[in-house]
């Protein structure tokens, strides 16, 4: 169901859809390829160093740290009555990186490069419409099933 | 076999409400071809550098093609995002190394102002990877955005020095007749701009633009037929990086430009010292500073001290982008890499008036595609 996955899902299939169902319970994943155990975060089905196609996931920590960010004020179709809000990119402890808001748990006079980060989990259930994504978010942070009303 | 550049063309870069893109692509073919010395039917084929989908009109070669009255010759696109212009001319260019074809007609062109705001906003989200990054509302500014503070953290980049590029393209923009901006800027003026994604302000990036330009490319015994002073591509480089950044080792560079740089450096036998003059993806300001680095124009993280102390002016070290670059330009996507080359052969024909580079032989383009996906580096000599 990769159709969860974003605020704005553009991509709704790949061989890799499990991550959503992962990221809904609480895990986020990367891949390892079973042929020749390349690690690679964000996950991928296929692997470019061996051609293997078959992969596992692998449950990933979320500690990370900050390698940059900026906040984005002028916010394309769909993020409108977002803006402004502060996406960073964060090197992952097992590897690979990820792009994401912000949380609330880090305030904006706080966010510096190369800060220790949680990557965790995050769910929304509005109107039948599941959202996951995941937020930067201080270390020690734990995930909560959803946001608002359960 | 050299490739010779014997004909250059340039229309006026802006928003064009007055011309569909084919005549936007008529202005610059009719200048090229008459700088030429040519007629239509001396050309074998055309190559068309755009990015297809700003267009309402789908296919869009075959319909300059039909525009140009190059019927029944050959005609393809080519696409690499803000590059595909020099897409086209690495297309026109390994045509005629082929031996299939002697004299190309290399086209970029692009008309940005169709879409309405809705549908350029709608655009502006899918920049970057659709399937990991797109979700998140990132932007293109917000990319180079994030690049420029990676830049400021590892080497201490200030914002004075990313506005510092933007004072010098203006200034050179000024002095330009196809700029779409021709007016003087400050740093403070530069600096007080509205945000779009920190640290950038609006006079950090450049503006969507209409426009076109075309080079006519010969082989090299056609070259020295048809013009007395041809402009050769003695180094072509071509490399391509992830499309995520993601995936990119370092932040502080693009490692596509590095590689096209090295590529057509070894190819034309020359090293940055040799560049006299040059012309360089400044999308956003940082940009510019990026590739001062990557084309090994100054040492890595050197790049804000070298534009903030006027190296990069006419009289200093290396100057760079003095005809206004993308930021004071306008930045056609698929226009820009031809207009690059456009004026580094005005440059090296001396005939780029107040804005000549005194003794330029050897001049360099860097085009660069996406956030570095794709990157161009052409080397261009005279005799």
């Amino acid at each position: 169901m990769f159709k969860w996955f974003g605020l704005v899902n553009f991509v709704p299939y790949t061989k890799v859809d499990g991550f959503a169902e992962h990221l809904r319970d609480g895990r986020i994943m990367g891949s390892r390829c079973r042929g020749c155990g390349a690690v690679t975060f964000p996950p991928r089905s296929d692997c470019s160093a061996c051609l293997d196609g078959n992969f596992e996931f692998i449950e990933y920590s979320g500690r990370s740290t900050l390698q940059t960010y900026t906040r984005i004020e002028a916010a394309p179709t769909g993020f409108e009555n977002h803006a402004p809000y502060i996406v960073g990119v964060v090197d992952l402890e097992e590897g690979g990186r990820a792009l994401a808001w912000f949380g609330d748990t880090v305030r904006e006079e706080d966010i510096e490069i190369d800060m220790d980060l949680q990557l965790v989990p995050r769910m929304s259930e509005e109107e039948e419409a599941i959202r996951v994504y995941y937020s930067l978010e201080r270390p020690g942070t734990q995930w909560v099933k959803t946001l608002g009303s359960a | 076999m050299r490739v010779g550049i014997i004909g250059i063309g340039h229309g006026v870069f802006g928003r064009r409400s007055d011309a569909t893109v084919q005549e936007l692509a008529f202005e610059a073919f009719r200048a090229a071809i008459q700088d030429a010395g040519l007629q239509p039917g001396d050309v074998d084929a055309s190559v068309i550098g755009a990015v297809p989908e700003y267009h309402k009109q789908r296919s869009l070669a075959g319909v300059v093609q039909e525009y140009l009255g190059l019927l029944p010759r050959p005609t393809w696109l080519t696409e690499a995002a803000c590059a595909s212009g020099s897409a086209a001319i690495r297309s026109g260019w390994l045509a005629i190394r082929a031996g299939v074809h002697d004299v190309v007609a290399v086209i970029g062109c692009q008309k940005m102002t169709e879409l309405d705001t809705s549908e350029i906003l709608a655009l502006m989200g899918r920049v970057g990877e659709v399937q990991w990054e797109s979700g998140f509302g990132t932007t293109f500014p917000a990319y180079y955005a994030m690049l420029a503070r990676r830049h400021m953290h590892e080497f201490g980049t200030t914002k004075d020095q990313l506005a510092a590029v933007a004072v010098k393209n203006h200034h050179y923009g000024a002095r330009n007749p196809y700029a779409l901006f021709r007016k003087e800027i400050t740093v403070e003026k530069a600096r007080q701009s509205d945000p779009v994604a920190t640290p950038f302000h609006v006079y950090d990036c450049c503006a969507n633009a209409d426009g076109a330009a075309c080079v006519i490319l010969a082989s090299e015994e056609r070259a020295r037929e048809l013009s007395a002073s041809p402009v050769w591509l003695s180094g072509m480089g071509c490399a391509t990086a992830s499309m995520s950044v993601l995936r990119r080792a370092s932040l502080v560079g693009l490692p596509s430009a590095v590689t096209a740089a090295s590529e057509a450096y070894d190819m034309a036998g020359v090293d940055a010292a040799d560049i006299k003059v040059a012309e360089v993806h400044d999308c956003f300001t940082i940009a510019e500073i990026l590739a001062y680095e990557d084309l090994g124009f100054c040492p890595r993280g050197e790049g804000g001290p070298f534009v903030a102390e006027g190296r990069t002016y006419i009289g200093g070290d290396l100057p760079v982008n003095v005809d206004g670059g993308l930021k004071a330009k306008g930045h056609p996507i698929g226009a820009t890499g031809v207009s690059m080359t456009y004026e580094i052969v005005k440059q090296l024909r001396g005939a780029a008036e107040d804005r000549q580079v005194p003794g330029a032989d050897v001049g360099l383009t860097h085009n660069v595609g996406g956030i570095g996906q794709y990157c161009f580096v052409q080397i261009l000599t005279r005799d």
